[in-house]
């Protein structure tokens, strides 16, 4: 069986249909990707890299592909009012894949630049043709399949010196009566000494169908520029996705990735942070509440290539149920590169007997003088705390939750917005407690939720 | 830092380091009897008609080379096997026999070579306390102590011998706990393998001495492809000690050994190595190829194996003593020191695989990696969903002494219920220089001072070698790393 015939195949019937609705930018790569689709294979379980999860049996459900671009009768307007107390954004949605703005997305004109490719291909030649597809390796097949069926993307652009006044909010959301898959596609680029800081979310509104988001992000993040991308995914145990981050980073840059899953049915997550500068700094963190039949994997891939430079991992999951989770991270240190400093950490709560963690943290350094370390550990909460606790009158499921939020409190702390720090402890302490419904969990503040 | 002149004196440092000789690389000018080169059926037929073996045997070759021919050699590992001509190998080696009424005495160029290397093959010297199996290319040469060790039951002899004298006790367990599907060299093993040692401690017996073997590659393009079989029944323990050498050549020789381990109940195996296989010359030529499988099976309640390595020799090293821990309450140990210097490439570890409930198991892993080497520390703990209460704690630490060395973790961690606890934490630096100043400050040249925070550095391993190889092990180690700071 080979499940990426059926997408070779579709892509073969309406190729025209493809290349009549897209920029020529995004067709020139199709070709390249169809050929490596024609000899590549998707992993199955147990192969290298993917010891937990089987992107085979993913990818072999019939999806509906949105050939035509048939316009969904969304009014995310309407239906979101997407805003985290306290913090005034820029809001963009996608419904499926295609891009919209809101009212509130005015504020940042004329600074930051947020536009669909099919305009940015004519706005910003130099900078699409010189980023797009040129980080994004389609060695890997997901990514290959969404170079060859992508027809539209988000391009987010700060230009040297800007520094964006508002965080920018991005909520994607899928609404199909029907099974369906989407390619997303995002193409951030910070400009030297620029800043931006980036909220994702991704929602589902109907949660009977199965979805499928693969997405690829690519990132440039220039000289001396910080970057924050806090990426939550809060959708139903239907929704399944492959997500592939792609960074590089220059001199003195400072890039922030905070991945947060807090419902799903599948998701991988792929980072490829590739560190070209002296002094810059990357940070990964990743946080997974699961529990039913949830799956979360994480694949981080930093490579160090420029001498005194420094990353910093912290991935947290907590499992319950027959929850799966899954780590994988690799720090590699390139010969020549001294003064390299990388930390990598993953911790992890089982919380039942059918909770099943892998993990695989490794460590490849051709430096000498460098300090790296890993340290990786599977267990459960502290009994004593749990005890002393109940010595106090705090009932166990009480206590439990309490330690549960301690567990992963560090991670939420690494978030350097004081607003959304505060919004997300309160998330996670409704997830534990069990009451958070698909549309309360939006980072946002849903108007639904507010009447 | 306090001198100017340091990176002088390390370069000189090195250099003496790189000259340093290989102290086992003389060649035994001893009369060999060598198979033709090649392996095909025949040849299995005619390892096993030479060591007149039974058809059982013999089968069990056949099938493992059938098998053999079905596999491709691994490419997973971080290390650079060249392809390997299989057919460009000579896969039996043995001194020749002197002729009848001479036998009982051995051939005096053998017993000099084993003098030379310090293994006590005469029993006068009883001092030394150890039982030792000598292993010359492909046959066991003497084994000492055998009749002392028979009082009390314990069996220690080649494996040729046992197959012999013990050929139930071979077949129960011969390829149980490292079948020859497992793997290529696996295979390659159970198809071809020579000499090796077979012991059974039966029940309740503590084996009074140390046993040791031995294995010297002596013969030019011959590979050299032991088995070790021991087996403690139920409240039995026993002390194992494995030591290599090997002369120096251009050619690099092949090594591909199996070690299986059975643990009953309550019964204690402690599995020592040291090993010093011809490491290559500085320019990275030359050199053994260290590819083995070794596994223990924990298989009765409270039983415990532990694996402690010195690992300093051999171009490659491909190796992974492994336990599964099917027994409840089991314990499983590893603990190793792995030294790679000049262009040596290392890829060792171990799997810790948790069945039983509340097993345990500890890894400590210390890496040195020095010149142009490559070390990686490869492992996985795996616990089964019904091994509840199960507990880990892995420590692997890197140190690197050169910037053109590479140190590496490649640690898989599987945990299948709620109730066990997973550790793991790894570390890679280089020596702290204050420890170096501090030391100099102090009167200590910077070559002792290496040597001083490396034996420090490796001592929580070195302290569960037994004695004898406790002093070897350091010795090695101070010998291998000569002032090799980066």
């Amino acid at each position: 069986m080979n499940a990426l015939q059926q997408y070779i195949d579709l892509y073969d019937e309406s190729r025209e249909v493809f290349e009549q609705q897209s920029p020529d930018l995004l067709n020139a790569l199709r070709r390249e990707a169809r050929e490596l689709l024609q000899v590549a294979r998707l992993p199955r379980k147990g192969s290298e890299d993917y010891e937990a999860t089987d992107l085979e049996s993913v990818f072999a459900h019939d999806y509906g592909v949105n050939v035509n671009r048939l316009p969904f009768d969304v009014d995310p307007e309407n239906t979101f009012h997407c805003d985290v107390p306290n913090m005034s954004t820029c809001l963009y949605y996608s419904s499926n894949d295609a891009f919209h703005s809101s009212a509130t997305a005015e504020r940042n004109i004329g600074k930051v630049v947020v536009e669909p490719f099919c305009m940015a291909v004519d706005d910003y030649p130099e900078l699409m043709k010189a980023y797009y597809g040129k980080l994004a390796r389609m060695s890997d097949p997901t990514v290959a399949l969404n170079t060859l069926l992508v027809q539209d993307g988000l391009f987010i652009y700060v230009p040297d010196g800007v520094v964006a006044e508002r965080p920018i909010q991005l909520v994607n959301i899928f609404n199909a009566a029907l099974d369906m898959m989407v390619q997303r596609r995002l193409l951030i680029v910070v400009g030297k000494n620029a800043s931006l800081k980036l909220l994702a979310c991704d929602h589902t509104q109907s949660p009977d169908y199965q979805y499928l988001n693969n997405q690829v992000i690519e990132i440039v993040a220039l000289e001396g520029s910080t970057l924050d991308f806090y990426d939550m995914e809060e959708s139903t145990p239907l929704t399944r996705r492959v997500s592939s981050i792609y960074v590089d980073q220059r001199e003195g840059s400072n890039v922030l990735i905070d991945g947060i899953t807090l419902i799903n049915g599948f998701t991988r997550n792929n980072y490829h942070v590739e560190v070209n500068g002296e002094h810059a700094e990357t940070h990964l963190l990743g946080m997974t509440i699961a529990s039913g039949e949830q799956h979360v994997d994480s694949h981080t891939f930093i490579s160090h290539n420029a001498p005194r430079c420094n990353s910093n991992e912290m991935f947290k999951y907590v499992l319950n149920d027959n929850a799966v989770g899954a780590f994988a991270g690799k720090i590699l240190v390139k010969p020549n590169c001294p003064r390299v400093e990388a930390y990598q950490g993953n911790r992890n709560l089982c919380g039942a007997p059918t909770a099943k963690m892998y993990t695989k943290p490794q460590l490849e350094i051709y430096t000498d003088d460098v300090m790296c370390s890993h340290g990786s550990a599977v267990g459960q909460l502290d009994e004593e705390a749990l005890f002393y606790m109940r010595t106090r009158g705090i009932g166990i499921a009480e206590a439990r939750r309490l330690l549960m939020q301690a567990f992963v409190a560090d991670v939420i702390d690494g978030v350097r917005l004081d607003a959304l720090r505060d919004r997300l402890h309160y998330l996670v302490e409704k997830r534990f407690a069990g009451t958070l419904s698909n549309c309360a969990g939006c980072m946002a503040a849903c108007k639904k939720n507010q009447e | 830092m306090n001198d100017i002149e340091k990176p002088e004196k390390g370069n000189q440092i090195i250099e003496e380091a790189a000259q340093a000789e290989y102290k086992y690389g003389f060649v035994t000018d001893i009369e060999t009897e060598v198979i033709p080169k090649g392996l095909d059926e025949d040849v299995v037929r005619r390892i096993s008609a030479l060591k007149g073996e039974p058809e059982w045997l013999l089968e069990f070759r056949l099938k493992a080379y059938r098998h053999w021919l079905t596999l491709k050699a691994p490419t997973w590992g971080h290390v650079h096997v060249p392809e390997i001509d299989f057919q460009d190998i000579s896969y039996y080696a043995a001194p020749r026999k002197r002729k009848a009424g001479e036998q009982k005495e051995m051939d005096p160029e053998l017993k000099k070579t084993f003098d030379k290397l310090g293994i006590p093959l005469e029993e006068q010297l009883r001092l030394s306390g150890m039982a030792v199996d000598a292993v010359m290319d492909s046959v066991s040469v003497k084994t000492t102590y055998r009749e002392r060790l028979a009082e009390l039951g314990v069996i220690f002899c080649s494996m040729s011998e046992a197959v012999k004298d013990y050929p139930d006790l071979v077949r129960k367990y011969l390829g149980k706990v490292v079948p020859y599907t497992d793997n290529f060299y696996a295979a390659l093993n159970s198809a071809v393998f020579s000499d090796g040692s077979f012991v059974y401690i039966p029940k309740g017996v503590r084996c009074p001495m140390e046993l040791s073997t031995y294995f010297r590659i002596n013969a030019a393009q011959t590979g050299q492809f032991e088995r070790t079989l021991i087996v403690a029944d139920d409240e039995a323990y026993v002390s194992y000690l494995e030591g290599c050498t090997a002369p120096m050549r251009d050619e690099n020789q092949l090594h591909a050994a199996i070690v299986e381990i059975i643990v009953e109940d309550r019964a204690e195996v402690k599995y020592s190595t040291v090993q010093n296989w011809y490491p290559g010359d500085k320019d990275g030529k030359g050199g053994i190829y260290n590819l083995v499988t070794k596994r223990a099976l924990c298989r009765g309640d409270h039983s415990k194996v532990s694996w402690t390595q010195v690992e300093t020799g051999s171009a490659i090293t491909w190796k992974y003593p492994s336990c599964v821990l099917k027994g409840d309450h089991s314990v499983g140990e590893f603990y190793s020191v792995a030294l790679t210097n000049n262009w040596q490439e290392a890829d060792t570890g171990t799997k810790m695989i948790h069945l039983g409930k509340h097993s345990t198991s500890t890894i400590v892993s210390k890496g040195i990696s020095a010149g142009h080497s490559q070390n990686s520390y490869r492992g996985m703990v795996k616990i089964a969903p019904k091994a509840t209460g199960c507990r880990n704690f892995t420590q692997c630490d890197s140190l690197l002494l050169s910037d053109t060395s590479g140190a590496h973790t490649f640690p898989v961690i599987e945990v299948g219920n709620d109730t066990s606890v997973v550790e793991h934490e790894a570390t890679t630096s280089k020596i702290n220089e204050d420890q170096i100043f501090y030391c100099n400050q102090r009167g200590i040249s910077t070559e002792d001072a290496v040597g001083l925070i490396v034996n420090g550095y490796a001592k929580e391993v070195m302290a569960k070698l037994p004695m004898e190889f406790a002093v070897e092990a350091q010795k090695l180690l101070s010998v291998s790393l000569e002032g090799a700071v980066g």
